[in-house]
Protein backbone atom coordinates (compact mmCIF):
# COMPACT_ATOMS: atom_id res chain seq x y z
CA UNK A 1 0.00 0.00 0.00
CA UNK A 2 1.33 3.46 -0.90
CA UNK A 3 1.06 6.24 1.63
CA UNK A 4 2.06 9.92 1.63
CA UNK A 5 3.42 12.00 4.52
CA UNK A 6 4.29 15.72 4.45
CA UNK A 7 7.91 15.97 5.65
CA UNK A 8 10.33 18.76 6.48
CA UNK A 9 13.39 17.24 4.81
CA UNK A 10 14.21 14.59 2.24
CA UNK A 11 15.27 11.83 4.62
CA UNK A 12 13.54 9.30 6.84
CA UNK A 13 15.16 10.75 9.98
CA UNK A 14 13.42 14.07 9.32
CA UNK A 15 10.12 15.13 10.88
CA UNK A 16 6.48 15.26 9.82
CA UNK A 17 5.72 18.78 8.52
CA UNK A 18 3.02 20.64 10.48
CA UNK A 19 1.44 21.86 7.21
CA UNK A 20 -0.05 19.68 4.50
CA UNK A 21 -0.54 22.20 1.68
CA UNK A 22 2.71 24.06 2.22
CA UNK A 23 5.00 21.21 3.22
CA UNK A 24 8.29 21.37 1.27
CA UNK A 25 8.25 17.62 0.47
CA UNK A 26 6.06 14.56 0.52
CA UNK A 27 7.40 11.15 1.46
CA UNK A 28 5.76 8.52 -0.74
CA UNK A 29 6.17 5.21 1.05
CA UNK A 30 5.27 1.73 -0.14
CA UNK A 31 4.45 -0.35 2.95
CA UNK A 32 4.78 -3.72 1.17
CA UNK A 33 8.03 -3.05 -0.67
CA UNK A 34 9.30 -0.84 2.16
CA UNK A 35 10.50 1.50 -0.58
CA UNK A 36 10.25 5.25 -0.60
CA UNK A 37 10.66 8.35 -2.76
CA UNK A 38 10.45 12.05 -2.01
CA UNK A 39 8.27 14.44 -3.96
CA UNK A 40 8.89 18.19 -4.10
CA UNK A 41 5.69 20.02 -3.23
CA UNK A 42 5.34 22.68 -5.93
CA UNK A 43 2.21 23.97 -4.15
CA UNK A 44 4.31 25.26 -1.24
CA UNK A 45 4.95 28.58 -2.96
CA UNK A 46 1.37 29.10 -4.20
CA UNK A 47 -0.32 32.34 -3.26
CA UNK A 48 -3.55 30.52 -2.68
CA UNK A 49 -5.16 27.14 -3.15
CA UNK A 50 -1.99 25.36 -1.96
CA UNK A 51 -4.06 22.61 -0.34
CA UNK A 52 -5.86 21.80 -3.59
CA UNK A 53 -2.63 21.66 -5.59
CA UNK A 54 -0.82 19.59 -2.96
CA UNK A 55 -3.77 17.20 -2.74
CA UNK A 56 -3.75 16.85 -6.53
CA UNK A 57 -0.06 15.92 -6.41
CA UNK A 58 -0.72 13.31 -3.72
CA UNK A 59 -3.72 11.89 -5.62
CA UNK A 60 -1.61 11.65 -8.79
CA UNK A 61 0.84 9.40 -6.91
CA UNK A 62 -1.99 6.86 -6.52
CA UNK A 63 -1.54 6.66 -2.79
CA UNK A 64 -4.13 4.94 -0.61
CA UNK A 65 -3.61 7.02 2.48
CA UNK A 66 -2.23 10.33 3.69
CA UNK A 67 -0.68 10.67 7.15
CA UNK A 68 -0.79 14.30 8.24
CA UNK A 69 -1.19 16.37 11.41
CA UNK A 70 -3.63 18.78 9.76
CA UNK A 71 -5.63 19.17 6.57
CA UNK A 72 -7.76 21.97 5.16
CA UNK A 73 -11.27 21.55 3.82
CA UNK A 74 -10.49 22.02 0.12
CA UNK A 75 -7.60 19.56 0.23
CA UNK A 76 -9.71 17.08 2.15
CA UNK A 77 -12.44 17.37 -0.51
CA UNK A 78 -9.97 16.52 -3.28
CA UNK A 79 -8.46 13.64 -1.29
CA UNK A 80 -11.72 12.09 -0.17
CA UNK A 81 -13.29 12.29 -3.64
CA UNK A 82 -10.24 10.48 -4.96
CA UNK A 83 -10.62 7.85 -2.23
CA UNK A 84 -7.46 8.76 -0.30
CA UNK A 85 -7.95 8.09 3.42
CA UNK A 86 -6.59 10.73 5.78
CA UNK A 87 -4.95 9.58 9.03
CA UNK A 88 -3.78 11.82 11.85
CA UNK A 89 -0.08 11.56 12.63
CA UNK A 90 1.00 10.96 16.20
CA UNK A 91 4.18 12.82 17.15
CA UNK A 92 6.70 14.07 14.60
CA UNK A 93 8.78 10.94 13.90
CA UNK A 94 8.31 9.68 10.35
CA UNK A 95 9.40 6.12 11.17
CA UNK A 96 7.18 5.85 14.23
CA UNK A 97 4.18 7.07 12.26
CA UNK A 98 4.80 4.50 9.50
CA UNK A 99 5.13 1.84 12.20
CA UNK A 100 1.89 2.94 13.88
CA UNK A 101 0.11 2.99 10.54
CA UNK A 102 1.28 -0.55 9.76
CA UNK A 103 -0.10 -1.72 13.12
CA UNK A 104 -3.41 0.11 12.57
CA UNK A 105 -2.44 2.44 15.39
CA UNK A 106 -3.38 5.74 13.73
CA UNK A 107 -6.88 7.20 13.83
CA UNK A 108 -8.63 8.96 10.96
CA UNK A 109 -8.20 12.74 10.85
CA UNK A 110 -11.61 14.17 11.71
CA UNK A 111 -10.82 17.84 12.37
CA UNK A 112 -10.73 19.48 8.98
CA UNK A 113 -9.88 23.17 9.30
CA UNK A 114 -11.25 25.97 7.16
CA UNK A 115 -8.88 27.52 4.65
CA UNK A 116 -6.45 30.15 5.85
CA UNK A 117 -7.10 32.60 3.05
CA UNK A 118 -5.02 35.44 4.38
CA UNK A 119 -4.09 36.57 0.90
CA UNK A 120 -7.65 37.78 0.26
CA UNK B 1 -9.98 64.54 -5.24
CA UNK B 2 -10.30 61.00 -3.93
CA UNK B 3 -9.47 60.42 -0.27
CA UNK B 4 -9.13 56.86 1.07
CA UNK B 5 -9.51 56.29 4.80
CA UNK B 6 -7.85 53.19 6.21
CA UNK B 7 -6.57 51.56 9.39
CA UNK B 8 -4.82 48.37 10.40
CA UNK B 9 -7.77 47.09 12.38
CA UNK B 10 -11.50 47.62 12.78
CA UNK B 11 -12.94 50.02 15.33
CA UNK B 12 -10.31 52.74 15.08
CA UNK B 13 -12.68 55.28 13.55
CA UNK B 14 -12.50 54.85 9.77
CA UNK B 15 -16.23 55.26 9.33
CA UNK B 16 -16.42 58.16 11.82
CA UNK B 17 -13.73 60.02 9.86
CA UNK B 18 -14.96 59.01 6.38
CA UNK B 19 -18.56 59.95 7.02
CA UNK B 20 -17.65 63.28 8.57
CA UNK B 21 -15.05 64.21 5.95
CA UNK B 22 -17.62 63.54 3.21
CA UNK B 23 -20.19 65.53 5.12
CA UNK B 24 -17.78 68.44 5.68
CA UNK B 25 -17.40 68.95 1.90
CA UNK B 26 -19.95 71.22 0.25
CA UNK B 27 -20.86 68.32 -1.96
CA UNK B 28 -19.25 64.89 -2.00
CA UNK B 29 -19.50 61.18 -2.63
CA UNK B 30 -19.05 58.64 0.13
CA UNK B 31 -18.11 55.12 -1.00
CA UNK B 32 -18.26 52.32 1.55
CA UNK B 33 -15.70 49.73 0.41
CA UNK B 34 -15.88 47.88 3.74
CA UNK B 35 -18.12 45.42 1.92
CA UNK B 36 -18.05 42.75 4.63
CA UNK B 37 -19.70 45.06 7.13
CA UNK B 38 -20.67 48.37 5.48
CA UNK B 39 -21.99 50.76 8.10
CA UNK B 40 -21.64 54.30 6.69
CA UNK B 41 -25.24 54.10 5.47
CA UNK B 42 -26.39 53.82 9.12
CA UNK B 43 -25.18 57.42 9.58
CA UNK B 44 -26.26 58.84 6.22
CA UNK B 45 -29.62 57.04 6.02
CA UNK B 46 -29.71 57.75 2.27
CA UNK B 47 -32.96 58.27 0.34
CA UNK B 48 -33.97 56.96 -3.10
CA UNK B 49 -31.67 53.97 -2.83
CA UNK B 50 -31.07 52.07 -6.08
CA UNK B 51 -29.64 48.57 -5.90
CA UNK B 52 -27.41 46.84 -8.43
CA UNK B 53 -26.46 43.17 -8.25
CA UNK B 54 -22.77 42.29 -8.65
CA UNK B 55 -22.00 39.16 -10.63
CA UNK B 56 -18.76 37.28 -11.15
CA UNK B 57 -17.99 34.51 -13.61
CA UNK B 58 -17.09 30.99 -12.52
CA UNK B 59 -16.23 28.07 -14.83
CA UNK B 60 -18.60 25.22 -15.67
CA UNK B 61 -17.05 22.15 -17.25
CA UNK B 62 -18.82 20.08 -19.88
CA UNK B 63 -17.56 16.64 -18.82
CA UNK B 64 -18.60 15.05 -22.13
CA UNK B 65 -16.35 17.41 -24.09
CA UNK B 66 -13.46 17.30 -21.57
CA UNK B 67 -10.59 15.13 -22.80
CA UNK B 68 -8.84 15.10 -19.42
CA UNK B 69 -5.76 16.90 -20.73
CA UNK B 70 -5.48 19.00 -17.55
CA UNK B 71 -4.44 22.12 -19.47
CA UNK B 72 -6.88 24.14 -17.36
CA UNK B 73 -5.66 22.64 -14.06
CA UNK B 74 -2.04 23.47 -14.93
CA UNK B 75 -3.03 26.94 -16.12
CA UNK B 76 -4.96 28.10 -13.03
CA UNK B 77 -2.53 30.13 -10.92
CA UNK B 78 -5.06 30.20 -8.08
CA UNK B 79 -5.30 26.39 -7.98
CA UNK B 80 -9.08 26.59 -8.24
CA UNK B 81 -9.24 23.47 -10.44
CA UNK B 82 -8.40 19.86 -9.67
CA UNK B 83 -8.61 16.69 -11.75
CA UNK B 84 -10.11 13.83 -9.78
CA UNK B 85 -11.70 10.59 -10.98
CA UNK B 86 -11.20 11.68 -14.62
CA UNK B 87 -13.19 14.87 -14.03
CA UNK B 88 -12.27 18.52 -13.58
CA UNK B 89 -13.49 19.80 -10.23
CA UNK B 90 -14.03 23.55 -9.76
CA UNK B 91 -13.52 25.30 -6.42
CA UNK B 92 -15.74 28.35 -6.87
CA UNK B 93 -14.53 29.98 -3.66
CA UNK B 94 -10.89 29.94 -4.85
CA UNK B 95 -11.69 31.11 -8.43
CA UNK B 96 -10.70 34.71 -9.19
CA UNK B 97 -12.93 34.86 -12.30
CA UNK B 98 -10.03 35.49 -14.68
CA UNK B 99 -11.67 33.42 -17.44
CA UNK B 100 -8.34 31.89 -18.45
CA UNK B 101 -9.45 28.25 -18.19
CA UNK B 102 -12.29 28.72 -20.65
CA UNK B 103 -9.97 30.46 -23.13
CA UNK B 104 -7.21 27.89 -22.89
CA UNK B 105 -9.29 24.69 -23.01
CA UNK B 106 -8.43 22.97 -26.34
CA UNK B 107 -11.79 21.16 -26.37
CA UNK B 108 -13.83 24.30 -25.60
CA UNK B 109 -15.33 22.35 -22.74
CA UNK B 110 -15.37 25.21 -20.24
CA UNK B 111 -18.07 27.86 -20.19
CA UNK B 112 -18.66 30.53 -17.59
CA UNK B 113 -21.73 31.11 -15.50
CA UNK B 114 -22.76 34.18 -13.52
CA UNK B 115 -22.68 34.06 -9.78
CA UNK B 116 -24.12 36.88 -7.64
CA UNK B 117 -21.76 37.81 -4.81
CA UNK B 118 -23.35 41.01 -3.52
CA UNK B 119 -24.92 44.37 -4.31
CA UNK B 120 -24.09 48.04 -4.70
CA UNK B 121 -26.61 50.49 -3.24
CA UNK B 122 -26.66 54.17 -4.22
CA UNK B 123 -28.67 56.92 -2.55
CA UNK B 124 -28.53 60.54 -1.45
CA UNK B 125 -28.15 62.05 2.02
CA UNK B 126 -28.30 65.87 1.92
CA UNK B 127 -24.98 67.01 0.34
CA UNK B 128 -23.56 63.50 0.08
CA UNK B 129 -24.13 60.79 -2.50
CA UNK B 130 -23.84 57.52 -0.59
CA UNK B 131 -22.63 54.39 -2.39
CA UNK B 132 -22.42 51.16 -0.43
CA UNK B 133 -20.91 47.83 -1.43
CA UNK B 134 -22.32 44.78 0.28
CA UNK B 135 -20.82 41.30 0.01
CA UNK B 136 -23.12 38.32 0.49
CA UNK B 137 -22.47 36.33 3.65
CA UNK B 138 -20.15 33.40 3.04
CA UNK B 139 -18.47 34.83 -0.07
CA UNK B 140 -14.67 34.71 0.02
CA UNK B 141 -13.69 38.08 -1.38
CA UNK B 142 -15.25 41.47 -1.97
CA UNK B 143 -12.62 42.60 -4.46
CA UNK B 144 -15.00 42.40 -7.49
CA UNK B 145 -17.52 44.61 -5.66
CA UNK B 146 -14.85 47.17 -4.72
CA UNK B 147 -13.58 47.20 -8.33
CA UNK B 148 -17.10 47.93 -9.56
CA UNK B 149 -17.69 50.58 -6.86
CA UNK B 150 -14.60 52.49 -7.94
CA UNK B 151 -15.07 51.82 -11.65
CA UNK B 152 -18.56 53.34 -11.57
CA UNK B 153 -17.06 56.40 -9.90
CA UNK B 154 -13.95 56.78 -12.06
CA UNK B 155 -15.15 59.72 -14.17
CA UNK B 156 -16.64 61.51 -11.18
CA UNK B 157 -15.41 65.06 -10.59
CA UNK B 158 -16.95 65.48 -7.14
CA UNK B 159 -14.75 64.99 -4.11
CA UNK B 160 -14.90 61.38 -2.98
CA UNK B 161 -14.22 59.73 0.36
CA UNK B 162 -13.49 56.00 0.28
CA UNK B 163 -14.16 54.12 3.52
CA UNK B 164 -11.79 51.12 3.30
CA UNK B 165 -12.04 47.68 4.84
CA UNK B 166 -9.82 47.19 7.91
CA UNK B 167 -6.31 45.76 7.60
CA UNK B 168 -3.97 45.71 4.62
CA UNK B 169 -5.36 42.85 2.52
CA UNK B 170 -6.20 42.70 -1.21
CA UNK B 171 -9.52 44.41 -0.52
CA UNK B 172 -7.74 47.41 1.02
CA UNK B 173 -5.21 47.56 -1.84
CA UNK B 174 -8.09 47.59 -4.31
CA UNK B 175 -9.81 50.37 -2.32
CA UNK B 176 -6.81 52.73 -2.24
CA UNK B 177 -5.57 52.08 -5.78
CA UNK B 178 -7.10 55.20 -7.33
CA UNK B 179 -6.89 57.44 -4.26
CA UNK B 180 -5.12 60.81 -4.41
CA UNK B 181 -4.55 60.79 -0.67
CA UNK B 182 -4.67 58.21 2.12
CA UNK B 183 -5.76 59.02 5.65
CA UNK B 184 -4.48 56.56 8.25
CA UNK B 185 -6.53 56.37 11.44
CA UNK B 186 -4.72 55.33 14.62
CA UNK B 187 -5.57 54.62 18.24
CA UNK B 188 -3.36 55.79 21.14
CA UNK B 189 -2.16 52.31 22.18
CA UNK B 190 0.76 49.99 21.43
CA UNK B 191 -1.65 47.77 19.53
CA UNK B 192 -2.83 50.85 17.64
CA UNK B 193 0.78 51.68 16.78
CA UNK B 194 1.32 48.15 15.43
CA UNK B 195 -1.79 48.44 13.25
CA UNK B 196 -0.73 51.89 12.06
CA UNK B 197 2.60 50.40 10.99
CA UNK B 198 0.75 47.85 8.80
CA UNK B 199 -1.14 50.49 6.79
CA UNK B 200 1.91 52.77 6.77
CA UNK B 201 3.87 50.01 5.01
CA UNK B 202 1.01 49.60 2.54
CA UNK B 203 0.66 53.27 1.53
CA UNK B 204 4.44 53.56 1.18
CA UNK B 205 4.37 50.56 -1.14
CA UNK B 206 1.65 52.24 -3.22
CA UNK B 207 3.58 55.50 -3.19
CA UNK B 208 0.53 57.50 -2.12
CA UNK B 209 0.62 60.79 -0.25
CA UNK B 210 -0.72 60.17 3.22
CA UNK B 211 -1.23 61.56 6.69
CA UNK B 212 -2.42 60.29 10.03
CA UNK B 213 -5.48 61.20 12.09
CA UNK B 214 -4.98 60.31 15.75
CA UNK B 215 -8.31 59.19 17.19
CA UNK B 216 -9.44 58.78 20.82
CA UNK B 217 -6.66 61.08 22.00
CA UNK B 218 -6.20 61.18 25.78
CA UNK B 219 -3.72 62.87 28.11
CA UNK B 220 -0.33 61.22 28.31
CA UNK B 221 1.72 59.04 26.05
CA UNK B 222 0.40 58.17 22.58
CA UNK B 223 2.44 55.35 20.97
CA UNK B 224 0.87 56.08 17.56
CA UNK B 225 1.87 59.74 17.82
CA UNK B 226 5.48 58.81 18.66
CA UNK B 227 5.44 56.46 15.67
CA UNK B 228 4.34 59.34 13.40
CA UNK B 229 7.10 61.55 14.81
CA UNK B 230 9.73 58.81 14.39
CA UNK B 231 8.67 58.05 10.82
CA UNK B 232 7.97 61.66 9.77
CA UNK B 233 4.31 60.93 9.09
CA UNK B 234 2.29 64.15 8.94
CA UNK B 235 -0.35 64.29 11.70
CA UNK B 236 -3.27 65.94 9.94
CA UNK B 237 -5.79 65.82 12.77
CA UNK B 238 -6.50 64.81 16.34
CA UNK B 239 -9.89 63.66 17.55
CA UNK B 240 -10.28 63.71 21.33
CA UNK B 241 -11.53 60.79 23.42
CA UNK B 242 -14.88 62.48 23.94
CA UNK B 243 -17.81 60.63 25.53
CA UNK B 244 -20.22 63.13 24.01
CA UNK B 245 -18.89 62.35 20.52
CA UNK B 246 -19.17 58.64 21.33
CA UNK B 247 -22.80 59.01 22.40
CA UNK B 248 -23.80 61.05 19.34
CA UNK B 249 -21.93 58.71 17.00
CA UNK B 250 -23.50 55.62 18.61
CA UNK B 251 -26.91 57.03 17.81
CA UNK B 252 -26.02 57.13 14.14
CA UNK B 253 -25.84 60.94 14.04
CA UNK B 254 -23.20 62.63 11.91
CA UNK B 255 -21.32 64.86 14.34
CA UNK B 256 -20.39 67.55 11.79
CA UNK B 257 -24.10 68.04 11.08
CA UNK B 258 -24.88 68.82 14.72
CA UNK B 259 -21.69 70.28 16.23
CA UNK B 260 -19.95 73.46 15.06
CA UNK B 261 -16.77 72.45 16.89
CA UNK B 262 -16.53 69.08 15.19
CA UNK B 263 -17.54 70.58 11.84
CA UNK B 264 -14.55 72.91 12.24
CA UNK B 265 -12.29 70.01 13.25
CA UNK B 266 -13.15 67.94 10.15
CA UNK B 267 -13.03 70.99 7.83
CA UNK B 268 -9.51 71.67 9.17
CA UNK B 269 -8.53 68.10 8.28
CA UNK B 270 -9.98 68.59 4.78
CA UNK B 271 -8.04 71.82 4.33
CA UNK B 272 -4.86 70.09 5.41
CA UNK B 273 -5.48 67.25 2.92
CA UNK B 274 -6.14 69.74 0.11
CA UNK B 275 -2.87 71.51 0.94
CA UNK B 276 -0.95 68.23 0.98
CA UNK B 277 -2.45 67.05 -2.32
CA UNK B 278 -1.82 70.37 -4.14
CA UNK B 279 1.82 70.41 -2.98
Amino acid sequence: MKIAIPVDEKNLESTVCISFGRTPYFLIYDTEKEAHTFLDNSAAASQGGAGIKAAQAVVDQNVHALLTPRCGENASEVLSEAGVKIYKTNGTSIKENIESFNQNGLSMLTEIHAGLHQHK
Amino acid sequence: MKIAVLSGKGGTGKTLVSVNLASAFEEAIYIDCDVEEPNGHLFFKPDDVVEKEILVKTPVVDHDKCSGCRTCVEFCKFNALAFINQKVKVFDSICHSCGGCSLICPEHAIKEKDKAIGVIESGQSQNVKVITGRLNTGEETGVPIIKELLHLNREEVLNTVIDCPPGSSCMVMESIKDADYCVLIAEPTLFGRHNLNMVYDLVKLFDKPFGCVLNKCIQGENPSESFCVDENIPIIGRIPFDKNLGAINSNGTIITRVSMAYDALFKAILNRIEEEVSR
